[in-house]
């Protein structure tokens, strides 16, 4: 095992975990100013991956793709909130849970109705494919840099658009005290389907670039959902901090898991075995990694209050 | 859930002599919905397309849909046997379906014909006279590629497969074949879509050829990510990664990759030229290797049918082990184990015009059957 | 008799009718059908004391249904193939009697949800969802790729598993042990509610400080009351394995989690009989969109975003009024 192949990996892992970023943002903001548990947040993902196909294969144009998917998932966003989620604010997190529930199944299947059911196709643009090769013979793919770079740059957008303007101090503002902002004469009602909007283009997003080197189908938001979930309460829900954090956190995790466990098994056990061990133990990690987060701080990493 | 098709038109004049105009109820429990919808929907519209092509109203269809869970297909199984009295079912995709309906609908005298999956508890100790499978026993195409492997003179591959019991032995499967050195062995999560650790490993394994078996979603994922790679170590996987269904969203990540299997569509016999002809028109898509699958099955029912009445459970089931069908892969019989005995291709991925598919390059195996056949007492 | 209870003994009577009904006119799915409500009835009953009673709101009681099944799936294996489970520190063989399967999958579920509980209910809210979800994806993925027991293959029992005095092959007479078991369940939760344990756990669910100023510890009540919710919907598992004479990891899954979750609030939260109208009007549509459309789980969706939305209480509190206790 040499040392650039860590080197390697550890890269893998700030990638995956910046991919996971782009997806948590969305829904640690939502949580933490409506305090709304949005399961349908990967069917924004997804959504944001078929405009981004489809809209790629008419056009011939990955980059209007991208701003088809933002479009997309933004719009579909603001339509979930008018008619939606607008109600469930004041319930508890037992309906929104199956709300939500509800608008995966309705968002799947409406998907398979428009897009068929086979996978749609969706590579990355010219420009950036290929591999590039990094100081110290790293051979590493141009696109999953531009991943890392593009996922820094929204999580550096979303530090500046929170801290240093006005929407962002009325989304403060409605963390901390929901009538007070109203009383100042803030549309509170807009102000939120503009927050859900965001998180939902943000998704979109994720789901767009992510499916350019994965698989565009129905059903891929989920997984996604729930390592982006697994991100949000590592990191303490509703800090944008945290879910950056944790989700390097995750992304590392799991990329390192992956590779060190089954080398580890290997010193005691044959090597098929400890490959099955190794990759089981690999697959449960990120949950464990949770679990022990929680028991030590039930707020999160980044939680204000417990 | 039901929705019955009669089909219309005379099967008589079609098979004529010995035909025995009898009704069979076909329960057909398949994926129609979720994320694997694709590949039960092309198994269906390949059996369908058989019936039509024969002209047959002898053959009533029950379909549903089992929404890739276990206990509901086996609900579902529960249904047709016992309430809509099927004499033969068919129509499963995945293995852990197939596990949990097929023991149990054999037992209670139905026949089951897999279009798809083939598990190998089914095919040794766990073998049915009343299961037959028209696809493949799931290590074959693995096997396959093992074979391949060592006559391209490879001698030090990496191979790859999800950590779940297919996976397992797919990589079994290939190492009975493959006797040369491994530059890698791995198991990656079922349902993984970020393979930049594994790629990584790869290239730092020194490896003259890459073996992986990661049906659905997850080979896309990893063919584009490989790509990107840069990392130009030759690919070798079973056709569930290659076929075309799958190949238009890969794209030309998959060009050139050798992949193994029992049909390609330009197999040169009659059956599968009229096959693939009549697909594309009925449906405007080419035909996958599950449609080819399906539409076996169809056939390999309709030929019995001709031989036989399905009460009469031994003649029926002799005549099934006659195989007596044109199939669209040529040469097709049954092993000891109800299992095909067939060859088993590689084909490469070509572009066709603007359409990405696949070419037979070379036979693999011939008359291949399986490692478990001598297991199997009946 | 109350509205309500008149609602209830509608529902158990018509549950029985159609099992009824499906033996006496040969169609012996209706049957199956009715064991299918029961069971997941049962499993949204447990569900329903951690949920309804306590509000503890847990995404990850697939793992407690799982692992009931797969006591029941690997206790029989065992039997069937003549190997003892354990030989050592004690041999433990293998067994199909229900009678010793259930205590065990209740022992075994009880134990989980100990250990599961006492780490998780030191969070709340959006916390307590997301790590009652952690602990059964750890399940699922273990379930997944452990090969002793068939992996994500799941693992066949064959034969149902056997109750003294019942062929439980005969479909009536399974739906009766698994009806009768539903009834049990219900009429614990309907202790348990009326109790002073209840009336604790209610008082926690509203304002826990208030209860832990009169000196109850609220940790140890909603522990207590997470353990039998488990259990009960443990035991639920281990007959839904012998409807099925098959286990798998899809009992484990997070799409199993939220299923039950659906259950019971289609049925209506905190109520007795809830989950198991819920379960009924579940089975029923899946049964009846699915010959409408080969999309019909998008028309599920939408009824289930409709019951949320405009029939709060789902379907008890839409034919019995609203719930009596908060």
């Amino acid at each position: 095992m040499s040392a650039v192949l860590i080197i390697e990996q550890v890269l893998n892992g700030l990638q995956f975990g910046v991919m996971l970023f782009l997806m948590a943002a969305g829904l640690t903001l939502v949580f933490g100013v409506m305090g709304l548990i949005n399961l349908a947040h990967g069917s924004l993902y997804m959504i944001g991956a078929f405009a981004c196909a489809a809209v790629a294969m008419a056009t011939g144009s990955f980059w209007l793709g991208l701003a088809a998917s933002i479009a997309a998932s933004a719009a579909a966003g603001a339509l979930i909130e008018v008619a939606v989620i607008r109600r469930l604010y004041d319930r508890d997190h037992l309906d929104q849970v199956l709300a939500t529930f509800a608008l995966i199944l309705v968002f799947s299947e409406g998907t398979r109705w428009v897009f068929g059911s086979f996978p749609l196709y969706l590579d990355p643009p010219e420009g950036l494919s290929g591999a590039v090769t990094l100081p110290g013979g790293i051979d590493y793919p141009l696109y999953r840099l531009a991943i890392i770079v593009a996922g820094l740059a929204v999580a550096a957008g979303l530090f500046w658009l929170i801290g240093g303007t006005r929407l962002g101090i009325r989304i403060r503002a409605g963390e901390s005290d929901r009538e007070m902002i109203a009383a100042l004469g803030v549309n509170i009602a807009a102000l939120y389907t503009v927050v859900f909007a965001l998180g939902a283009g943000l998704a979109g997003l994720a789901g767009a670039m992510v499916g350019a080197i994965q698989s565009v189908q129905v059903g891929m938001g989920e997984p996604v959902l729930i390592l982006a979930f697994v991100v949000i309460v590592i990191g303490g829900v509703g800090s944008v901090a945290g879910a950056l954090v944790g989700a390097l956190l995750v992304g590392l995790t799991d990329t390192l898991g992956r590779f060190l466990l089954p080398v580890a098994f290997g010193a005691i056990l044959p090597p098929s075995e400890a490959m099955g061990v190794g990759s089981a133990l690999a697959s449960m990690l990120i949950y464990l990694l949770m679990a022990v987060v929680l028991i030590f701080r039930p707020q999160g990493l980044f939680g204000a209050r417990a | 859930m039901t929705r019955r098709i009669a089909m219309v038109a005379a099967l008589a004049a079609l098979i004529g002599g010995g035909a025995v105009a009898d009704t069979v109820k076909v329960g057909m429990i398949t994926t129609l919905s979720g994320g694997g919808a694709g590949l039960g929907i092309d198994v269906r519209d390949g059996f369908l397309l058989a019936l039509k092509m024969a002209g047959t109203r002898d053959v009533e269809l029950v379909i549903e849909d089992d929404q890739q869970k276990p206990d509901i297909a086996v609900q579902l199984a529960d249904k047709m046997i016992q309430s809509d009295r099927v004499d033969v079912l068919t129509g499963i995709i995945w293995s852990n379906l197939a596990m949990a309906v097929v023991p149990g609908a054999v037992r209670q005298g139905v026949f089951y014909l897999s279009p798809n999956a083939g598990p190998s508890q089914l095919a040794g100790k766990g073998c049915h006279e009343n299961y037959f499978n028209v696809a493949w026993q799931n290590d074959n195409l693995h096997e396959a590629a093992g074979a391949y492997a060592m006559k391209a003179g490879y001698q030090n591959v990496f191979i790859m497969a999800p950590n779940y019991p297919a996976g397992k032995d797919a990589l079994t499967g290939f190492k009975r074949f493959y006797t040369g050195k491994l530059a890698g062995e791995l198991y990656t999560k079922l349902g993984q879509t970020d393979y930049a650790a594994e790629i990584a490993q790869i290239r730092a394994s020194g490896a003259d050829a890459v073996f992986f078996f990661l049906p659905g979603g997850m080979g896309i994922a990893f063919l584009k990510q490989y790509a990107q790679s840069g990392v130009g170590i030759p690919l070798i996987g079973p056709a569930f990664s290659f076929d075309q269904t799958i190949l238009a969203a890969v794209g030309d990540a998959a060009l050139g990759v050798r992949n193994t299997s029992q049909w390609s569509k330009d197999l040169e016999n009659d059956a599968n030229r009229a096959f693939v002809a009549a697909f594309l028109k009925e449906y405007g898509r080419l035909p996958s290797l599950y449609a080819s699958q399906g539409f076996d099955t169809a056939n390999l029912l309709l030929s019995a049918m001709a031989r036989a009445e399905v009460e009469d459970k031994a003649a029926f089931r002799d005549a099934l082990r006659k195989a007596d069908f044109a199939s669209v892969r040529g040469k097709f019989r049954f092993n000891t184990n109800h299992h095909p005995i067939q060859d088993i291709y590689v084909r490469e991925v070509v572009r066709e015009g603007d359409v990405l598919t696949n070419h037979v390059v070379t036979v693999a195996l011939e008359d291949h059957g399986d490692a478990y056949a001598a297991e199997c007492r009946m | 008799m109350t509205r309500e209870g008149a609602v209830n003994a509608v529902i158990l009577a018509l549950l029985a009718a159609v099992a009824l009904a499906g033996a006496a006119g040969d169609r012996p799915f209706l049957v199956t059908l009715a064991a299918k409500v029961a069971i997941l009835g049962l499993a949204g009953v447990g569900l329903n004391i951690a949920l309804g009673f306590g509000g503890l709101v847990s995404f990850g009681h697939a793992a407690f249904f799982g692992l009931g099944g797969y006591v029941a799936g690997i206790l029989a294996s065992h039997a069937q193939n003549y190997e003892p489970v354990a030989e050592w520190p004690i041999t433990i063989a293998g067994t199909q009697e229900m009678l010793i399967i259930w205590p065990a999958a209740l022992a075994a579920c009880a134990l989980a949800a100990a250990v599961i509980g006492a780490l998780s209910l030191r969070t709340s809210g959006i916390f307590f969802i997301m790590i009652t979800l952690a602990f059964a994806q750890m399940l699922y993925y273990f379930a997944i790729s452990w090969p002793a027991y068939g992996g994500e293959d799941g693992l066949p029992i064959y034969l149902r598993n056997a109750f003294p005095g019942l062929d439980t092959m005969d479909g009536l007479q399974f739906f009766a042990l698994c009806l009768a078991a539903l009834v049990l369940g219900v009429g614990l939760s309907w202790r348990l509610r009326d109790s002073r344990f209840g009336l604790a756990l209610e008082a926690a669910r509203q304002n826990p400080e208030r209860v832990a100023a009169v000196g109850i510890r609220v940790f140890r009540v909603r522990l207590a009351a997470f353990v039998i919710s488990a259990a009960i919907t443990g035991l639920a598992g281990a007959l839904y394995a012998d409807l099925n004479r098959f286990v798998s990891p899809a009992m484990l899954s997070w799409q199993t989690s939220g299923e039950l979750i659906v259950l019971v609030i289609l049925g209506g939260v905190g109520r007795l009989w809830g989950p198991v109208a819920g379960a009924g009007l579940f089975v029923f549509l899946e049964h009846v969109l699915g010959g409408v459309s080969e999309y019909w789980q998008a028309l599920l969706g939408l009824m289930l975003l409709g019951v949320v939305l405009f029939a709060r209480g789902g379907l008890l509190g839409l034919l019995a009024g609203a719930r009596r206790h908060g």
